[in-house]
């Protein structure tokens, strides 16, 4: 993972490749901060790991091959949250979000809207998804991502991409009309 | 669910993500899916929830600043190229500004085109789908009077085609694509390293100027009608840089 052998990781960087670097990622340092603060549902961790998934990235500049910047960092923003997660809240990541899909019912349009204009209330139930629904909800409806871009975000093929996005949908929808039900636990 | 249609393709048309020709089934079945419709509505309610509440949170300025502290350690680098440095940080700064503010002020809605019977999604799509493939194009050549004359009996009519390489936009070839149930005429144009798809299809419509340049998810489109053909140009290279092709399309 670290730079062997080649000195501390930004030494191996020229200035050119520092410039490329500012010049192309940082200004994504929103978006790194925005995905790892609802991944990890909260402000002061989510600097910390934003912070190491910016050094992080920048130790492995050179493997970045002049595509999608932003969806390269992301991914990287991405690991280092499931690592840090692994780490300190391992329940989460065991959450099982398979789901079946067939029980629901199509959310009651006024309910939904309704509840979707309290702003905390929707942090807390989008909060109340396992990790990898939020993590398409947050790509896609805040990020603006496109199918291919979360694919390659989250490692996964197009196609559970379609249907994770599908599902957590349909779960959000019904976490904010039935309230209060299966709160995550919050953190301290 | 009484419906057959899969609630996963109604979420990937509702993000725009089903190609023209699956889009199109699903529209028509949405007119008698009373199911579907309600499903959708509630899509569409929980996104608009979504943006009302801004729930996008951005970096705290304290945290931008250790992170250039952090990249700027400073190694055995002359001091020659901390001046450099602090250009490419103004630079850096700037660009981050502007696209920080366009995020907000451009949101991903659509736009353009409206008047046309060709959605955004399904061109987007389809030049999506041109580079994803592998399968850019039927016909490979830089030369128009290779490329013109393979469209001839493939479609039914001859769509105007050329080499603009000396104005930098040098022709790659051409295909055969479907938009909104309809053969096209895709033309592949190359602009440094990025490829622009050039869509062409007959119309009655009376002419019309080139149009403001659409954009969503990174990628930028113009649209235009000229001399009885429609054009609708598409790539992630910049809308200055269409819209330039297109003026050469007119010309």
């Amino acid at each position: 993972m670290s730079a062997t052998g080649q000195g501390k990781g930004w030494d191996v960087l020229d200035s050119q490749d520092r410039a490329r670097f500012e010049q192309l990622v940082l200004p994504h340092l929103d978006a790194a901060f925005n995905l790892s603060r609802w991944l990890l549902r909260s402000r002061s961790d989510s600097e910390d790991v934003a912070q190491e998934a910016l050094l992080r990235a920048f130790r492995f500049f050179r493997g970045f091959n002049g595509g999608d910047a932003r969806a390269w960092l992301l991914q990287i923003v991405r690991n280092t949250c499931y690592t840090w997660l692994e780490k300190n809240r391992q329940v989460e990541l065991m959450t099982e979000f398979d789901e079946d899909l067939h029980q629901q019912s199509t959310a009651n349009p006024e309910t939904l809207a309704i509840a979707g204009d309290n702003r905390e209330r929707l942090a807390r139930a989008l909060e109340t998804l396992p990790v990898r629904f939020r993590e398409v909800i947050i790509l896609r409806e805040l990020e603006g991502c496109s199918y291919k871009e979360i694919a390659s975000i989250t490692s996964v093929p197009i196609g559970t991409v379609m249907s994770a996005l599908a599902r957590a949908r349909q779960r959000l929808q019904r976490a904010l009309t039935q309230p209060a039900q299966q709160e995550a636990p919050r953190e301290l | 669910m009484s419906c057959d249609f899969s609630t996963t393709l109604l979420h990937a048309y509702f993000d725009g993500e089903l190609d023209a020709m699956r889009a199109a089934e699903f529209e028509r079945h949405m007119e008698t899916c009373r199911e579907c419709t309600a499903t959708l509505g509630a899509a569409e309610s929980l996104r608009a929830s979504l943006q009302r509440a801004q729930l996008y949170e951005t970096a705290p300025p304290n945290l931008r600043k250790k992170i250039r502290a952090e990249l700027k350690v400073p190694s055995a680098t002359s001091g020659s190229s901390s001046v450099a440095a602090w250009k490419w940080f103004a630079a850096a700064a700037a660009i981050l500004l502007v696209t920080g503010v366009a995020w907000f002020v451009v949101p991903h809605g659509h736009t353009g085109m409206s008047a046309s019977a060709v959605t955004s999604t399904e061109v987007l799509d389809a030049h999506i789908r041109s580079l994803q493939a592998g399968h850019l194009t039927d016909v490979a050549s830089t030369d128009q009077h290779t490329v013109k004359p393979w469209f001839d009996g493939k479609l039914d009519f001859i769509p105007p085609v050329r080499d603009y390489m000396d104005e930098g936009f040098p022709l790659i070839g051409g295909r055969l694509d479907v938009l909104g149930e309809r053969n096209v005429a895709a033309l592949v144009y190359g602009r440094r390293k990025h490829y622009i798809n050039v869509f062409v299809w007959p119309t009655k419509e009376p002419d019309t100027p080139i149009h403001p340049a659409g954009s969503r998810q990174g990628y930028q489109w113009v649209h235009w009608r000229h001399q009885g053909m429609e054009f609708c140009a598409v790539s992630d290279v910049s809308a200055q840089d269409l819209h330039d092709l297109a003026q050469l399309f007119i010309q």
